[in-house]
């Protein structure tokens, strides 16, 4: 099926700045659903609050437009209600790991079937620019104006840590390697948590000095290295990219499915 | 031999059967006092049928997933106290906005904050109506004994269905905990609500927010033929997000009318000697028990008491109260909170001076004896 209809045209044209990453992840989850070949109707997404959650409205599946911070929530409700269906839910900052930080790591404790996609621009986006759990320390933002003195998060070692089955971290540019593991999350059975660092333009590179969306992209490339890379060993300042964690655990809605038997049995 | 229909049950437990017995197959909650025993029972009791018990991190967490859950087709229920029913309270105006079918029971405890735990209160009257923000409408049920639990916990998912909305029940630490005699209804002996699913056939452009002529909204599962978009946005038709004036006040209208409209069809209340009173109380949850001994003894005496014992509380039946209260010398309020009904009561009624409050607030049950020191303070015999 080509992309164009695996969305919804009328909805556009859509509401991110130019030179925004979200539409590249976008494209690539869209490319990952075709390579996938899933039908429309057994795909669910979830999303909070933020410029990544309106991916929601432009996408032909089953759409749920939610809170700040409780996309997976809501997400564990719709997979718990009918765990044939495939969820994905993209995320901002805000809502995977500040307002949302501990829905994030008690559906990755559970180890519930739905695919995460944190979309990392380190900025409160939608609403003008403050910074969020993942800026970092010594950003500039609106509400850090002089200097940040919050450290972040790093996604992946968190995800890890909480016990999500499947933990890969990419950029927009690298959108090979982007499709590819989107592909591979959405395969994986059990909570699977895609982080992508996503360029804004308009207010992280505006506050930060760090040029246009393309000069953001470029250091995206020149900032990361693959996974385990001798780069790596060299720089240990570049971050890595790949797939961190892979594993067979038990998945959720296969376990609750355990106590319905023993509990139709009689004790 | 005895009948097994009858049990020796608590009222979280009637309301936990109850909720089975309306077809409820998915619950989500956080344990918390006086409600928990709810969540335990249903945790033992769901996956017996096939159903889904989650415990989840938080009430938050809890309220959104049974919204989640209600979108793929299930009767869904969430059970807290007091401070998880004010986290609950973004989810719940989330509910309204996108008019996702789900009941949420608060067992009340006594507030502000933590409280009083395990003691008797009803202080969340006014919360349940007001609690999320925005304009809204809201239908609440409350019941002062087992029978009535069971009764307004089935009538609460079906009104749920019928109304698409989220409903509170809205019990109290006195009945949830309180061990009693409840008959158990009889399979199909009350009355279900389905669920109203559309009969626009796959490919057809289906409106998941166009009202019919009668003012419902057939629903579409999730996973079904038809895709749609849900927001809490102000949304048009088809669930986009859209800040057109038209759209706003039409959507608002839709929410408040539907219930609004039908107070007399959602209206629930039970009457006692009415017919003759001179002085009614007007009373609810487990404070109409106490309210109704006083009335009982009374009538003994010859007294004109009379007891109107509301059973919904949202919509309040104004029209109703007024109707009921026109021929009354006086009017007392009796309820476990500094008046929270007692302001809807002398907005109904023609004359407001004429009406009195009856309560505690120090988490002791109200006992008759409450009750008659106040009546004696207002008929001039004093206490």
């Amino acid at each position: 099926m080509p992309i164009k209809d695996y969305i919804r045209e009328r909805y556009f044209p859509h509401l991110w700045c130019s030179g925004c990453g979200h539409g590249i992840v976008l494209g690539s989850f869209l490319r990952a659903i075709q390579q996938l070949g899933l039908s429309k109707n057994e795909i669910v997404m979830v999303s909070g609050i933020g410029c990544s959650s309106r991916i929601t409205g432009y996408v032909d599946f089953h759409t749920l437009h939610t809170l700040h911070g409780r996309a997976l929530a809501f997400a564990t409700g719709v997979k718990m209600g009918l765990p044939e269906l495939n969820i994905i839910v993209p995320m901002g900052d805000g809502d995977a790991l500040a307002i949302g930080g501990n829905h994030f790591i008690h559906t990755a404790r559970r180890n519930i079937d739905i695919t995460a996609i944190v979309m990392n621009n380190r900025i409160y986006g939608m609403t003008g620019g403050q910074f969020s759990p993942l800026s970092g320390y010594g950003i500039k933002a609106t509400t850090a104006p002089y200097f940040n003195i919050d450290h972040d998060f790093d996604v992946v070692e968190l995800a890890t840590a909480a016990g999500a089955s499947f933990v890969a971290r990419t950029t927009t540019y690298h959108e090979k390697q982007l499709t590819n593991i989107i592909t591979k999350a959405i395969q994986h059975v059990g909570f699977s948590v895609v982080e992508v660092l996503t360029q804004c333009p308009t207010y992280f590179g505006r506050k930060n000095d760090i040029g246009s969306a393309v000069d953001m992209m470029k250091l995206y490339k020149e900032k990361t290295t693959p996974r385990g890379s001798k780069a790596k060993k060299e720089n240990p300042d570049l971050i890595e990219r790949g797939i961190f964690v892979q594993k067979e655990m038990p998945e959720y809605c296969n376990e609750y499915n355990k106590i319905i038997e023993k509990a139709m049995k009689g004790h | 031999m005895m009948n097994e229909n009858v049990k020796f049950f608590q009222g979280n437990e009637t309301c936990a059967e109850a909720a089975l017995y309306a077809g409820l197959d998915f619950f989500a909650g956080y344990p918390i006092t006086p409600s928990s025993e709810i969540a335990e029972h249903l945790s033992h009791r769901l996956p017996q049928i096939g159903g889904k018990f989650l415990q989840m991190e938080d009430e938050i967490a809890s309220i959104c997933a049974i919204i989640g859950a209600s979108l793929t087709g299930h009767k869904v229920m969430t059970a807290t106290s007091g401070p998880g029913f004010s986290l609950m309270q973004e989810a719940l105006g989330y509910a309204i906005m996108t008019e996702i079918p789900c009941v949420i029971v608060n067992v009340q405890r006594g507030g502000p904050s933590t409280g009083l735990p395990t003691h008797a209160s009803q202080g969340d009257v006014c919360q349940t109506q007001w609690g999320t923000h925005g304009d809204h409408a809201i239908i609440a049920l409350t019941a002062s004994n087992h029978q009535d639990v069971f009764a307004m916990t089935v009538d609460a998912f079906n009104l749920a269905e019928t109304y698409r909305t989220p409903v509170i029940l809205l019990f109290d630490e006195v009945v949830g905990h309180m061990r009693e005699r409840l008959i158990l209804p009889k399979k199909g002996e009350v009355p279900l609500v389905k669920r109203l699913r559309t009969s626009v056939e796959g490919g057809v452009d289906y409106h998941p927010y166009l009202p019919r002529e009668d003012g419902r909204l057939p629903m579409s599962d999730f996973g079904g033929v038809h895709r749609y978009n849900v927001t809490g946005l102000f949304h048009d038709m088809w669930g986009f997000p859209s800040d057109n004036p038209r759209i706003v006040q039409d959507l608002l209208h839709q929410l408040v009318d539907k219930i609004n409209n039908n107070v007399h069809q959602i209206a629930r209340l039970k009457e006692y000697y009415l017919e003759d009173a001179t002085t009614i109380l007007i009373s609810y949850g487990s404070s109409a028990r106490s309210a109704l001994h006083v009335v009982e003894n009374h009538r003994l005496r010859g007294d004109r008491l009379g007891l109107l014992e509301l059973q919904t509380l949202w919509p309040f039946p104004y029209g109703l109260i007024r109707e009921k209260c026109v021929n009354a010398k006086y009017i007392v309020v009796v309820e476990m909170n500094m008046g929270q009904i007692l302001r809807e009561v002398k907005m109904a009624v023609d004359q407001p001076e004429k009406v009195f409050l009856a309560n505690r607030i120090d988490g002791v049950f109200i006992t008759p004896m409450d009750i008659r020191n106040l009546l004696g303070l207002i008929q001039g015999k004093g206490v």
